[in-house]
């Protein structure tokens, strides 16, 4: 088990340059998501880890050491990709089992580690097949297991249920995180989608262009956004965004009295955005910021999206699924002034 | 019973269904008629040939298929006389060693090809290539005088020098690592194996077919080939077979029913070498071991 440390990470690919400096410091035994849209250089700062590509320039520390000059082998990390790369030619047994093969072991502690591994997973009936007599789950089973079987220092998974169906995603998912919770192993989990970050990560790091934007708990992603990015990709439905104005601690919406705002850093007047998530705005409530018209109801059972236009701008709400309000209906949106993001306006850097 | 005779109707409704009728054109009977001709144009050497090694000389020139007076004298005859085997022998020794050596470094260079990225990579590629705009003949000059002056000739090196490797299987071969997903190498090497292991243990595996098919061009290549071996060899006892099976003629007179019962028995190992690859040749591999 060793902690994981990315120094200032510069990747060029002949002249476009696909990683800006990453710095990231990943503690022992920590489960972290790398997550952001397609391209955004996640793939690439996991094959610099796994010593398959090698930065431009920078470091990358595992444990004590900087592998810069390490083979992947000499790294101590194992890797899951995400077409699950098992070989077809071989049973689940030898899959499994093939990481150990250059492992100074005895041969019977080596098929009694496969045993154990395939306890672990589940898989103990299956250990004969071929990989073409296996499901889409059980073949990524495999692929963990084969990771697993050398108990590496680090973990690393490429969007490795990208392929599964919704259902057996999040089965995976859930497995994957009891998995860790197990054995502990430093694991770094790459996907693009938000939700499997927020489930799994002990921290998320949100990327984009190459760039960090942020590195925090779920919470902290989710409730205090460092930039409009952020606030925007993380959550689903997204968090709206409404221009205002802020002057001597009110903010100002077009059409809608003023708010209270105690954002202290602000010295000026100026316009800012103002982000406030579908979850925190609700129908009704008791100090409501603004009214608008319903447009469109879509209901999710425990509770229903209210699409409502406020002076032109549509935004997304929240309101009971049992009495929803109805299309045509004028309905007023409250939300409490800890759940009002404020961005300034050019940067869209959260305003503090 | 009783449930039997509630399914029969079903079935028989089953077998009663018509197929539509084949619409059959002119131009079907034609193609037909093409492929029926071409099939015959390829068989009827070696039907011939299989009839003349049963029949005696005053048969010979009679294309009936069936001989009048079989015989299996020819066959005695061929098989007793002890060349045949040392030219058997000589044959299936340069076959084979060419066959191995084809399938490992054609497939090496051709996977070092595809999937190593380093400079000079390109030129090397082309320089391969365009050895296969070269024809054969043209080389055999400067093959012979490379060989005289290293004192190959007459020996079994010299015999299988030119073709221990060729441009047409490292291409072949490059082409089919394409189909390898890079995920697999990849992880290979995350398991600890050097470059070498991976492309023995997880590369070649997955290009089974290609490999199937490259060993039975390269078998049947060397095995019935002509020009060279008897360019490179003068000494009888170091003849492949399709040259010792000419010298049956130059005794009197051409045994024209020696040379087609030598030929009949040198088949028989190239049906061997098929019957045993062809049925890595039909079935792909690549894709099981990704997401299905
Ligand atoms: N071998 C390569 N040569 C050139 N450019 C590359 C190479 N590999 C990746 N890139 C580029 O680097 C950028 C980052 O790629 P990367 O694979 O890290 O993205 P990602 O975040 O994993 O995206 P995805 O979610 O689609 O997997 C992309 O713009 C991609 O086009
Ligand atoms: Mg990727």
């Amino acid at each position: 088990m060793a902690s994981v440390a990315l120094q200032n990470l510069v990747k060029f690919y002949g002249k476009t340059q696909v990683l800006h400096g990453i710095d990231l410091t990943v503690a022992d035994g920590e489960f972290i998501v790398l997550v952001g849209p397609s391209g955004c250089g996640k793939s690439t700062s996991l094959r610099i880890i796994s010593g398959l590509e090698g930065a431009t320039s920078g470091d990358v520390m595992i444990g004590e050491r900087v592998v810069n000059n390490l083979e992947p082998k000499e790294r101590d990390i194992a890797m899951v990709f995400q077409n699950y790369a098992i070989y077809p030619h071989m049973s689940v047994r030898r899959n499994i089992g093939f990481g150990l093969r250059t492992a100074k072991m005895s041969k019977a502690d080596k098929t009694a580690r496969v045993d154990e591994v395939a306890r672990i997973l589940s898989m103990t009936e299956l250990l004969d097949r071929k990989p073409d007599q296996l499901s889409g789950g059980q073949r990524q089973r495999v692929a963990i297991g084969r990771a697993m079987v050398r108990d590496p220092a680090v973990f690393l998974f490429d969007e490795p249920l990208s392929n599964l169906d919704a259902q057996l995603r999040t089965q995976m998912r859930l497995e994957i995180k009891k998995l860790h919770q197990r054995v502990g192993n430093t694991i770094i989990f790459v996907t693009h989608d938000q939700v499997e970050a927020m489930t799994m990560a002990d921290r998320i790091v949100i990327m984009k262009e190459g760039r960090i934007q942020q590195v925090g708990t779920p919470q902290e992603v989710f409730h205090l956004p460092a930039n409009l990015f952020v606030a925007r990709f993380i959550g689903a439905p997204e968090m709206n965004i409404l221009k205002g104005h802020w002057r001597d601690g009110l903010v100002f919406l077009d059409g809608v009295a003023p708010f209270k705002s105690d954002v202290s850093s602000l010295l000026k007047s100026q316009p800012v955005l103002v982000g406030v998530r579908p979850d925190h705005l609700t129908v009704g409530g008791e100090s409501p910021l603004f009214a608008g018209t319903v447009n469109v109801l879509e209901p999710l059972g425990s509770e229903t999206l209210v699409y409502v236009t406020v002076n032109g701008t549509e935004v997304i709400a929240k309101a009971s699924g049992r009495a929803p309000p109805a299309v045509g209906d004028v309905v007023s949106l409250s939300a409490s002034a800890e759940d009002m993001h404020l961005f300034d306006e050019t940067s869209g850097q959260r305003i503090t | 019973m009783a449930a039997g005779q509630s399914i029969k109707p079903v079935s028989d409704a089953l077998l009663e269904v018509k197929r539509p009728p084949v619409p059959r054109s002119y131009g079907q009977y034609i193609r037909w008629l093409l492929l029926f001709s071409g099939g015959v144009l390829m068989v009827m050497p070696i039907a011939y040939m299989l009839s003349a090694s049963f029949k005696y000389p005053f048969e010979l020139y009679n294309l009936n298929l069936i001989p009048e007076e079989p015989t299996i004298e020819n066959y005695t005859y061929v098989l007793e006389d002890g060349r045949f085997y040392q030219w058997f022998i000589n044959s299936m020794v340069i076959a084979v060693i060419t066959t191995i050596s084809n399938v490992l470094f054609d497939s090496l260079v051709g996977y070092t090809l595809c999937k190593f990225r380093f400079p000079g990579r390109m030129f090397v590629f082309i320089a391969i290539l365009s050895t296969l705009m070269i024809p054969t003949e043209m080389l055999i000059i400067p093959w012979y005088l490379m060989s005289k002056s290293f004192g190959w000739l007459d020996s079994y090196w010299g015999i299988m020098f030119p073709g221990l490797m060729t441009a047409f299987g490292t291409f072949l071969m490059k082409q089919f690592f394409e189909t390898v997903p890079d995920d697999f190498i990849e992880a290979a090497r995350i398991d600890g194996l050097n470059e070498l292991q991976i492309w023995w243990t997880v590369a070649m595996p997955l290009v089974k077919p290609a490999l199937a098919a490259l060993a039975i061009f390269v078998f049947l290549g060397n095995w019935t080939a002509f020009i060279w071996p008897l360019i490179v060899t003068n000494d009888q006892s170091l003849y492949t077979l399709p040259i010792g099976l000419t010298t049956f003629s130059v005794e009197q007179q051409v045994e024209w029913e020696l040379i087609m019962t030598g030929a009949a028995l040198a088949t028989i190992p190239t049906l061997i070498v098929f019957l045993i690859f062809q049925r890595y040749i039909i079935r792909g591999v690549v894709m099981a071991g990704l997401k299905g």
